[in-house]
């Protein structure tokens, strides 16, 4: 017979007590992006027609560099996050799995890193 | 959620459709946006290209799609995040709460493309 509380048991070991991280910080992010994303489609629909000059001008523009660097950064993240949950559901083949694991975070930050640096090209005129 | 006894239900279908969007806004939506971000930074001649191939059918249909996919996703990721804070839960809530994220969607859509075309 076990004579210990079952909440010793649970606070104890097993958890790595990081089980919420993953579920709050896709909806941390959700939430920046509910502004940032209103704010993109503001921004790209005042674009149209506008041509190479209009983008150009936009991006370089220091908020709009800004804004849309963050917003990069955060959407890639967002993505991370819900492709492994959809990975993790999904694929079954635990070496396709890792290596999808592997794919789709070097993706998003190799696009990360594309994207940062084009804007900040932009933004500072060379 | 397929099998003999599955009956399709809009919330199980709008919550699988969340991700199916989720997912073609990571694999399509995500590196156009980042290409359209490089073929600015990259000056007339590259942008020109990056213009060409979203003028041509299949790109104005990519663009299309994730302009659908994102207004989808951002309607009802909200609709999600209502969900998270143990509100809108009850059945009738949920599906009234699912007719407005598909009417909304349809309608951001079409304004966007609107301006946009």
């Amino acid at each position: 017979m076990n004579m210990r509380n079952p909440i010793a048991r649970a606070r104890g070991h097993g958890s790595a007590k990081e089980g919420v991280h993953h579920w709050y910080a896709q909806r941390a992010s959700a939430v920046l992006l509910i502004f940032l994303v209103a704010w993109l489609i503001y921004g790209v629909l005042s674009l149209a027609g506008g041509g190479y000059e209009a983008s150009r001008a936009f991006i370089a523009n220091p908020v709009n560099a800004a804004l849309l660097g963050l917003l990069l950064v955060v959407v890639l993240y967002h993505a991370m996050l819900g492709l492994q949950v959809v990975i993790e559901d999904y694929v079954h083949r635990p070496a396709l799995e890792v290596a999808l694991y592997f794919v789709t975070r070097a993706g998003a930050y190799v696009l990360m890193a594309l994207g940062l640096v084009h804007i900040m090209k932009l933004a500072l005129g060379a | 959620m397929i099998g003999p006894y599955y009956k399709p239900q809009m919330t199980s279908l709008m919550s699988i459709t969340h991700r199916a969007t989720g997912v073609f806004l990571s694999v399509v939506g995500a590196p156009l946006l980042v290409w359209w971000i490089i073929a600015t930074a990259g000056g007339p001649e590259a942008f020109a290209r990056f213009e060409a191939v979203i003028g041509n059918p299949l790109g104005m249909l990519a663009m299309a799609a994730t302009i659908l996919c994102l207004c989808y996703h951002l309607l009802n990721g909200i609709r999600h995040l209502v969900w998270d804070t143990g509100r809108a839960l009850d059945l009738r809530t949920a599906y009234t709460l699912g007719w407005l994220v598909l009417i909304g969607t349809v309608v951001l859509t079409a304004v966007i493309l609107g301006v946009l075309l």
